[in-house]
């Protein structure tokens, strides 16, 4: 096995080998990133494959929220952004003229750092993402909730009050719904930005247990702050540094025998 | 002054800046200044109420008398005893309904397109800092660019669908502010989540924004209403007749409404006595309508409050 490691000028990519057989879903080719003047991400390459939970770590600051959400184009909605180079996703460049980024995003669902559910039912906040790509049928519908719901395991907790509104559930009942939300639309990819740093212990174990079921049917690609949730549940690791990606390799690797000094210092927690 | 908080061994050795003795002198002075202020800034308050209490009992003690259901639908007469507010009243109507949807189609059409579709950038503000100009121009101003335009060139004539264009226009900044406030005050996070799931910004704003800031802009849009019913200069710009007897019964017909009725009957007083309680019984029944309205504002806005 060989570690994945790069600088700004010479950027190395190699596979490791039990990547030959898995196919990539994301391919990140020389992404650059600017926030006006701050030159937020530096030259990114990072191959991302089905079926896996990717973790990207780093300390506050280093760019890895802002690659997340580089990956749907969430992030051409705060002002003044300029972005070069490609992110492949499925072989094509998300960054093409044409390239329909409202299609990217029913294929690529996102889950926030804080729950929002929208201010509706728990049947509506979830039938949301049906309903806008046009199913209309109530049977159907109600199908996909119940399909939805057991997905991210809360049917059984909201299956008697789905007309409620969804802002009388808990913070980790809220986050588990917009997982839900998102499985509504049948996602290839599910992006998570820190998704348990707003919950307590309990319901982030509940969330890391259902990240490591969804795996199985969704590739995942998970911000975290907390490095023992990268370990626990990821299956490759990336740790960012002021904009850049110091390390990429499999997430027992990363976390026993990191081949960059930087790495070692912050996971054994000394700085960040 | 640092000294003073140090211990007291040291303190003996320090030099001392306050000096109780002194401070006790003028405290008595500082407190009934204190005072004095007070009451100033109470009486200040009381002004405007008492005003306004005097204004309401002018008004009560003269029209009361003659409000009745007999005041309220008889047609415009010269002698008073016959005379009636139901033209002006049909006339107000008329003017809102022209007014209302005129200003929620362009106000909120220009909030949503500000606040959602444009780049926030130097023609951004520029509309922006246009709008609130907008907002100070006054009526009159307003009533000129009806007559050049409504009135004249597009040869409505004084009637209500030139008053209420005129009117929807001087309204306009009021609805298209509230509406942006209201837009802007949907966290962007329920946005995000929307987006996030492959939305187009117009099902985003529909079903999203819309939904949660629909409390907002429609207490704009009665607040500008209530400010319309009760505009005359734009009114008597546009040239609408100082008498009328047929009751109005479509957009293109002549008209009059309440403030205008007020108006003209509070200037002929001079030849008839009765008309100055006639005008006052008319303010009142203004004053009802706008008191109503904006009693229906707040209950939206409370019974609408942010839930998320």
């Amino acid at each position: 096995m060989s570690s994945l490691s790069m600088s700004t000028e010479v950027p190395v990519k190699k596979e490791t080998k039990d990547h030959v057989n898995k196919s990539v879903v994301y391919d990140t080719k020389n992404l650059n990133l600017w926030y006006g003047d701050n030159h937020a991400l530096k030259n990114i390459n990072l191959p991302m494959h089905e079926n896996e939970v990717t973790a990207i770590i780093g300390p506050s600051g280093c760019g890895k929220s802002t690659y997340i959400k580089t990956l749907n184009r969430m992030v051409e909605l705060v002002q003044d952004v300029s972005i070069s180079g490609e992110i492949l996703y499925r072989d094509k460049n998300i960054f093409d003229k044409n390239y329909r980024v409202e299609e990217l995003r029913t294929r690529v669902g996102m889950v926030f750092q804080k729950p929002n559910p929208f201010p509706k039912s728990i049947f509506d906040n979830i039938a949301y993402g049906p309903r806008i790509h046009g199913i209309k049928d109530k049977k159907i519908l109600k199908e996909i909730v119940e399909k939805s719901l057991r997905g991210a395991a809360i049917w059984d907790e909201v299956k008697d009050r789905l007309q409620e509104n969804a802002y009388g559930l808990s913070g980790g009942q809220q986050q588990r719904l917009c997982i839900a939300r998102c499985l509504a639309i049948e996602p290839d990819v599910l992006l998570m930005d820190e998704p348990t740093s707003a919950l307590d212990p309990k319901s982030t174990l509940k969330v890391e247990e259902l990240i490591k079921e969804l795996k199985e049917n969704y590739s995942i690609i998970i911000v975290t702050h907390n490095m023992q949730q990268a370990a626990r549940i990821s299956d490759k690791t990336a740790f960012f540094l002021n904009g850049e990606v110091i390390e990429y390799d499999d997430t027992d690797i990363i976390f026993s025998t990191p081949s960059d000094k930087r790495t070692e210092d912050y996971i054994t927690g000394r700085f960040g | 002054m640092k000294e003073l908080a140090l211990n007291s061994n040291e303190k003996t050795t320090q030099k001392q800046y306050m000096n109780l003795a002194k401070v006790n002198r003028r405290m008595t002075a500082r407190l009934l200044i204190n005072n004095v202020v007070k009451y100033l800034f109470f009486a200040s308050t009381m002004f405007g109420l008492v005003i306004l209490a005097f204004l309401m009992y002018q008004i009560f003690s003269d029209g009361l008398g003659w409000l009745s259901m007999d005041f309220l639908t008889n047609r415009l007469s010269t002698l008073p005893e016959r005379a009636g507010i139901i033209g002006a009243i049909t006339g107000t109507v008329w003017l809102m309904f022209i007014v209302g949807p005129v200003t929620m189609v362009l106000g909120i059409g220009t909030a949503i397109y500000l606040e959602e579709y444009a780049k926030k950038g130097k023609f951004h503000s520029f509309i922006q800092t246009n709008i609130t100009n907008l907002a100070g121009v006054p009526s009159i101003v307003f009533g000129l660019l009806g007559l050049t335009i409504f009135v004249r060139m597009f040869g409505f004539g004084p009637s209500i669908i030139a008053g209420g264009l005129t009117m929807a226009l001087l309204v306009l900044p009021i609805v298209v502010v509230a509406s942006q406030e209201a837009i802007r005050a949907v966290p962007s996070y329920l946005r995000e989540a929307s987006y996030g799931m492959g939305a187009t910004k117009w099902q985003t704003i529909k079903n999203i924004v819309l939904p949660a800031s629909i409390a907002g802009i429609l207490t704009g849009v009665i607040l500008a209403l209530s400010r319309a019913i009760g505009e005359t200069a734009p009114l008597v710009a546009i040239g609408i007749p100082a008498l009328i007897v047929p009751i109005p019964s479509s957009i293109t017909d002549n008209f009059t409404v309440l403030p205008m009725q007020i108006y003209y009957w509070t200037i002929d007083s001079v030849l008839v006595d009765e008309y100055a309680s006639m005008a006052a019984a008319t303010i009142i029944v203004l004053l009802a309508v706008l008191f109503l309205m904006n009693s229906v504002a707040i209950i939206i806005r409370n019974k609408f409050q942010k839930r998320y």
